[in-house]
């Protein structure tokens, strides 16, 4: 079990703070936030809609600048950003293959290696035989996995997802947790993950760090020991009974 | 089957106008001057044909239509990018940009002639000038139509600005970008058309005027033929263009 105490952060955010301004009145998105992310750890941000979850990932991926406060990275490279969005988010004129293979061609990866990465991650994702669909002819469910695929192809140093199963069915949201948490595991990922969801948060984190409604403050920051690889039965334990409600009590 | 239908009908009304043609011609028993009668006009095209003048001046004027309607989409494209990339530059330019759609081009066609000469020039600069502001307003409509969370896609994958011109800004804006194309397409042939009549010794336009003067209306009607084929080879080229890029 990886534990946040010993000190290998691959992502230190310092006292970050984030405001909106619109025509009249400022809206405090996120107040004084401050946590490490240890490499390969997943890390995973649970609160109410409007607690500043996606403005805390769009900060992070450098979408945005924070009001005050800071993003640092510890790699020794510009890290490589791998992003699920809340919505699927593909370019409706590129096929499955294509909408995936973007991230590669935006590094200029050769066209016959892109190919074979996307094929891989399309059986991964389940997408065989869609290869060549538009984004159009996908179910929701289809297109949030498209997007799953696009954010691993270029092996990103840290993947940030924005509530990535929230528009799936609740089967096959059970088995995408399933397979991130592989893909996780096999892969070694860093990962920050916002959701609403606690049993969510409890299947797939390290640790889980619960937000409060707005203005966005880190309310709580616990541990998840639950062995992995985590199965559908461990919810019924006690373990999961307690931190569940550990959390539950923590979002109010 | 509605399509082939469809299809049916239109290729029906094609057929139907030239015997109705001929009716009128019959019934009417106008002089050949005023309304030639279908064969007089074949007669003529056949003639206009062998004699090569027809194809002279339709070349010419396709010519001046093609450069007109290309230059006058490519720099209304560019401008049309950065107005929709900067709200202080369409409020700087829109008051010119609105203003010059107030004066009709038959009213600026002869200044142009004057200035730039009676040759191709001319004619391909009222084209251009005409295709302009449909090309605009469209250009500047679809880039502003592109998803904001997909700029936050390639940012996130950081993504240069020339990557994000060409894989997502030209691509999503595409279908209204051809649209205003396909506005434009059939407008330069009016342009080319107009800046003829103005002054001209070759083209469609000269043709038409040439018939008109000589009382050889079977020339006009063959010369407005040849415009209509002239809309419809661009019309068909810009569907061409969308069936190859859009999915
Ligand atoms: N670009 C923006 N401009 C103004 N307000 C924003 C903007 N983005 C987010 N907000 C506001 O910040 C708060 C947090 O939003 P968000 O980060 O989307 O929350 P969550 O993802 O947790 O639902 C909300 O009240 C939202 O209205
Ligand atoms: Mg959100």
């Amino acid at each position: 079990m990886r534990k946040s105490m010993l000190s290998n952060p691959a992502l230190v955010v310092k006292d970050l703070s984030v405001n909106f301004r619109d025509n009249h009145s400022t809206i405090h998105a996120l107040e004084n936030i401050s946590f490490n992310v240890q490499a390969r750890e997943f890390v995973c941000f649970l609160g109410p809609s409007g607690s500043g979850k996606t403005t805390l990932l769009r900060v992070i991926a450098n979408l945005i600048q924070p009001t005050s406060g800071a993003v640092e990275f510890t790699f020794d490279h510009q890290p490589k950003i791998g992003m699920v969005f809340q919505q699927p988010n593909l370019m409706a004129w590129r096929s499955v293959l294509e909408n995936i293979k973007l991230p590669l061609e935006l590094e200029n990866v050769d066209k016959d290696i892109a190919n074979q990465k996307a094929n891989e991650l399309i059986q991964l994702v389940g997408l065989k035989g869609f290869e060549n669909s538009l984004p159009r002819d996908l179910s929701g469910g289809m297109a949030q996995r498209v997007g799953i695929a696009r954010a691993l192809i270029h092996d990103p140093d840290l993947l940030l997802l924005d509530e990535p199963f929230a528009s799936l069915d609740a089967i096959t949201r059970e088995r995408m947790w399933m397979e991130l948490s592989n893909i996780c595991q096999a892969k070694q990922k860093t990962v920050v993950m916002v959701t609403h969801s606690i049993n969510e948060s409890l299947f797939l984190a390290d640790r889980v760090l619960v937000l409060t409604q707005r203005p966005g403050k880190i309310k709580l920051d616990v541990e998840v020991n639950l062995p992995r690889p985590r199965q559908e039965e461990m919810r019924y334990t006690n373990q999961f009974g307690e931190l569940a409600k550990k959390l539950r009590s923590a979002i109010e | 089957m509605k399509t082939s239908l469809s299809r049916l009908l239109t290729l029906l009304s094609i057929l139907l106008f030239i015997p109705l043609w001929e009716l009128i011609v019959r019934v009417s028993d106008l002089p050949k001057f005023i309304l030639p009668s279908p064969l007089d006009v074949w007669t003529r095209f056949i003639k206009a044909l062998n004699d090569g003048s027809l194809l002279f001046h339709t070349s010419i004027t396709f010519v001046e239509v093609l450069l007109g309607l290309l230059a006058g989409t490519l720099f209304a494209t560019i401008v049309g990018y950065m107005l929709a990339k900067s709200r202080t530059l369409e409020k700087i330019l829109s008051p010119y940009l609105v203003a010059s759609q107030a004066i009709p081009i038959v009213a600026i066609a002869p200044l142009l002639v004057i200035w730039l000469g009676d040759g191709i020039l001319s004619k391909v600069v009222i084209c251009a000038l005409i295709v302009f502001f449909p090309v605009l307003v469209n250009t500047i409509v679809g880039v502003r139509a592109v998803s904001i969370p997909l700029y936050d896609l390639m940012n996130s994958l950081r993504a240069t600005r020339l990557q994000i011109l060409f894989k997502l800004e030209i691509p999503a804006s595409l279908p209204v970008l051809l649209g205003g194309l396909r506005i434009g397409a059939t407008l330069s042939v009016i342009g080319a058309i107009v800046g003829e009549l103005v002054d001209a010794e070759q083209g469609l336009g000269f043709l038409l005027q040439l018939g008109d003067f000589q009382y050889d209306t079977s020339m006009v009607f063959v010369a407005v033929f040849m415009l209509i084929a002239l809309a419809l080879i661009l019309y068909g080229m810009v569907t061409l263009l969308e069936r190859k890029f859009i999915k």
